[in-house]
């Protein structure tokens, strides 16, 4: 591990006091030019796009000031303690359909580890060929147990969920399929676990695939350097999926109390909506007899004693218990009920015959079958689907989930991020390791990666929605703001939507969203630029960032789709579309340009508006040559941004798998 | 260790001595599967010389809970140590699962 790892770089005292100093920087211009911008100098005759763009404006602005407070706190942790000498580790190759070869040099690259551990391949794909590769190599083996069928499956989450209970160790190393540890990956990592509140040991990923021009923008060089150093300054380093070392107690915790939280959720909400259901099925029972309309009359009952119970704070395993046993009594009152017609129907018959048979049968019926006629599933009660659906929620063994007890997360598809917050918000925290530990595969093809990014962006603005950082109990400000930032940075589509947009109106159409001259305008606009552009470039020393940069704006569609079908997920049930990150190329050898072409068109219409703008000019008609200047420059900023999205469509990867070669 | 007996009233009493771990959950869960397998419809968890149990445990425990009661019964714990009042506490189990003073206690109730 030498050579290109080199890149991960230290960062010293003064560093750090240079980039606080920019910090501040940045917030006071950066505040002035606010203040101006919102006070001075909206053209509110052009509201429709004034507004929007000084929004924009405001939405970047408070993006870079979250990246202040990020970096205002970088932590260079020292050496690590040494590991301890008898902790028990389980470390865990996840796959769901990546080639076997692939999940194979993982998982014995995983068995090579040094310190005394267990290895496991957990294969969601439950392949054979995966279970005969594992046992050849020595490894274990894990696929869903018995109780996940036909049950919600929580992809990766549900995946380390189910080897959670299959497994016993200490510590666990989740590992992605195409993350090729080092042997040394526990010796340095296991040691930050003498802080018993430590929950995480965090490592970065690191991609072997890629290389210099990384014309997918996959190292992320600032995020795992000064962004997650800054974040483990504020310890709200958080969970990438992978690369990283989790205590199971901590996770169990989660889960317990996880648990709790979806029991107590599942009883007040069917509480709360029972009125209405059993009023429903009352009406829609009026044909099944008195019997069964009394017993609903019961089964309301029972709700309204299970909700004083419940406000009265007694344990919910005993209200629903008894709620259970009154409902289940109901039922069997309709079964006592039906059997005694019964019973008048087959005296009526025997004494039709002459028979006595029939009274036998009654006697035989009473007994065993009364007690199995009254069970939930066969209790004519339960036969309303709507009271039955009602009935099994006011219990407390979750009987729509595999597990009772899910330990990591599975209410984001970036379960990582989710479990991190949950840990924070218990009090536990997490390291950030600076050191590349393992080698990992990044996408090879625009597709792959656009995927990835889709998915992120997905789960982090779930996330946000169902379980906003800046309203968990538990969290402190600096975690809030942690969290915050890396959800805000999402929302960046909208803003880059506007940024394309105004140079266009004002080039094509002479619109003008700012109203001030333009030296006002430089005055507030250019120690802020300045400041900022500067604060990146001590933060991002040596690093290569401009591809990073560049994505954020051009990547606006992917980002945009991220917002709207989170939000119709979080809020309308509907389907997130999500796809499992391909690792291995899908594309055909041809440039993808299908995949940018909102891309595209925006860069005709940018070139174009430049020469609409430049005619203008030259007729007179445009509002003002300075105007006209400044755009053409905004436009040409947007041209080189957009324009990676050009050598990211012919992209076609790296032939050979350099990660056991490198 | 964990032990499983038949109480006097018909019930199962599953006890546990020593440690409740992810190393003894297995242990515990055949247990309560054996005791809701033979029909005694309550389980009682004698904690009382349970001197230590983790998060684990108490993840065996509500498997067990689920357990019981998908068999129509029920679990209740018993007895249990400061330490294990302290981790039932800060997870919450114990708005779930009220820990009883003693076995005869917890099979009075319900």
């Amino acid at each position: 591990m030498s050579g290109r790892h080199q890149a991960l770089l230290q960062v010293g005292d003064t560093r750090r006091w240079g980039i606080r100093a920019l910090v501040v920087l940045t917030l006071v211009t950066g505040a002035d030019y606010l203040v101006w911008r919102w006070l001075d100098s909206i053209n509110w005759a052009q509201w429709w796009l004034a507004v929007p763009l000084v929004l924009a404006e405001t939405y970047s602005l408070l993006d870079a000031f979250l990246f202040g407070a990020t970096v205002w706190r970088i932590r260079q942790r020292a050496e690590p303690p040494p590991p301890p000498p008898d902790a028990t580790v389980d470390v865990f190759v996840t796959t769901y359909d990546e080639p076997v070869d692939l999940v194979m040099v993982t998982a014995r690259a995983a068995r090579d580890i040094r310190y005394p551990h267990r290895t496991w391949v957990l294969d969601d794909g439950a392949r054979p060929e995966v279970q005969d590769a594992a046992l050849t190599a020595g490894v274990g083996y894990l696929t869903r147990s018995a109780d996940w069928a036909g049950m919600p499956r929580h992809a990766k989450a549900g995946n380390l969920n189910n080897a959670l209970l299959a497994t016993d160790g200490e510590f666990l190393l989740v590992l992605d399929a195409d993350q090729v540890p080092h042997p040394t990956i526990l010796d340095r990592t296991l040691g930050w676990f003498d802080d018993p509140r430590v929950a995480l040991v965090q490592t970065p990923q690191w991609f072997a695939n890629v290389d210099d021009d990384d014309v997918l923008g996959s190292q992320a060089p600032l995020f795992y350097g000064p962004i997650q150093q800054g974040k483990d300054g504020w310890d709200a380093a958080y969970f990438c999926g992978s690369n990283a070392v989790l205590r199971r107690e901590a996770l169990m915790q989660l889960g317990v109390a996880g648990y709790v939280r979806a029991v107590e959720r599942s009883i007040r909400d069917a509480l709360r909506t029972a009125g209405r259901v059993i009023a429903r099925a009352r009406t829609e029972a009026r044909a099944a007899g008195p019997a069964v309309h009394a017993a609903l009359g019961e089964v309301a009952g029972a709700v309204r004693r299970a909700r004083v119970e419940v406000a009265a704070g007694e344990p919910v395993s005993e209200v629903t218990y008894r709620f259970q046993q009154r409902v289940d009594a109901a039922g069997r009152g309709v079964v006592t009920d039906d059997l005694a017609r019964m019973e008048a129907d087959l005296a009526e018959i025997a004494g039709m015959t002459g028979r006595s048979g029939a009274a036998v049968l009654t006697a035989e019926l009473d007994g065993a079958v009364l007690t199995r006629l009254a069970q939930r599933d066969w209790s004519p009660i339960a036969a309303l689907e709507s009271v039955k659906a009602l009935v099994c929620s006011v219990d407390v063994d979750l009987a729509g989930e595999a597990q009772p007890v899910m330990p990591l997360a599975t209410n984001s598809v970036t379960e990582d991020m989710a479990t991190s917050m949950r840990l924070h918000a218990m009090g536990w925290r997490t390291v950030y390791h600076h050191e590349v530990l393992a080698r990992g595969l990044a996408p090879q093809d625009l597709a792959a990666m656009l995927a990835q990014r889709l998915r992120w962006s997905q789960g982090t603005l779930q996330l946000a929605l169902r379980q906003n950082p800046l309203v968990q109990r538990g969290l402190s400000v600096g975690q809030r703001l942690m969290y915050l930032a890396t959800m805000w940075s999402y929302l960046a589509g909208f803003a880059a939507l506007v940024y394309i947009a105004a140079p266009i109106a004002y080039l094509c159409f002479g619109v003008r969203p700012v109203n001030a001259d333009g030296d006002a305008f430089l005055l507030h606009l250019v120690p802020f630029l300045l400041t900022t552009l500067l604060l990146f470039r001590v933060v991002g020393h040596g690093m290569r960032t401009w591809r990073g940069q560049q994505y954020s704006l051009a990547l606006f569609p992917v980002w945009i789709r991220a917002c709207t079908t989170a939000a119709a997920n979080v809020l309308f049930h509907r389907d997130l579309g999500f796809v499992v990150t391909p690792k291995t190329p899908t594309a055909t050898p041809r440039p993808a340009w299908r995949l940018v072409r909102v891309q595209l068109v925006t860069m005709g219409l940018l070139v174009a508006a430049a020469v609409v703008g430049l005619v203008r000019l030259h007729l007179g008609i445009a509002p003002s040559a300075y105007g006209t200047w400044v755009n053409l420059a905004w436009v040409a900023y947007d041209l080189l941004v957009l324009s990676v999205v050009v050598p990211a469509a012919r992209h076609l990867g790296l032939a050979t798998d350099e990660r056991t070669t490198a | 260790m964990i032990e499983l007996d038949t109480h006097p009233t018909g019930a199962a009493v599953v006890r546990v001595d020593g440690r409740l771990t992810m190393v003894d959950a297995p242990a515990f869960r055949s247990a309560v599967a054996e005791a809701v397998g033979e029909a005694a419809t309550t389980v009682v968890v004698d904690l009382s010389a349970c001197a230590f149990m983790d998060s684990s445990g108490l993840g065996a425990v509500i498997a067990g809970l689920k357990a019981a009661r998908q068999a129509g019964g029920d679990l209740r714990i018993a007895a249990p140590s400061t330490q294990v009042l302290t981790v039932l506490q800060l997870t919450n189990l114990e708005r779930v699962l009220r820990p009883f003073g003693s076995v005869a206690e917890a099979l009075r109730a319900g």
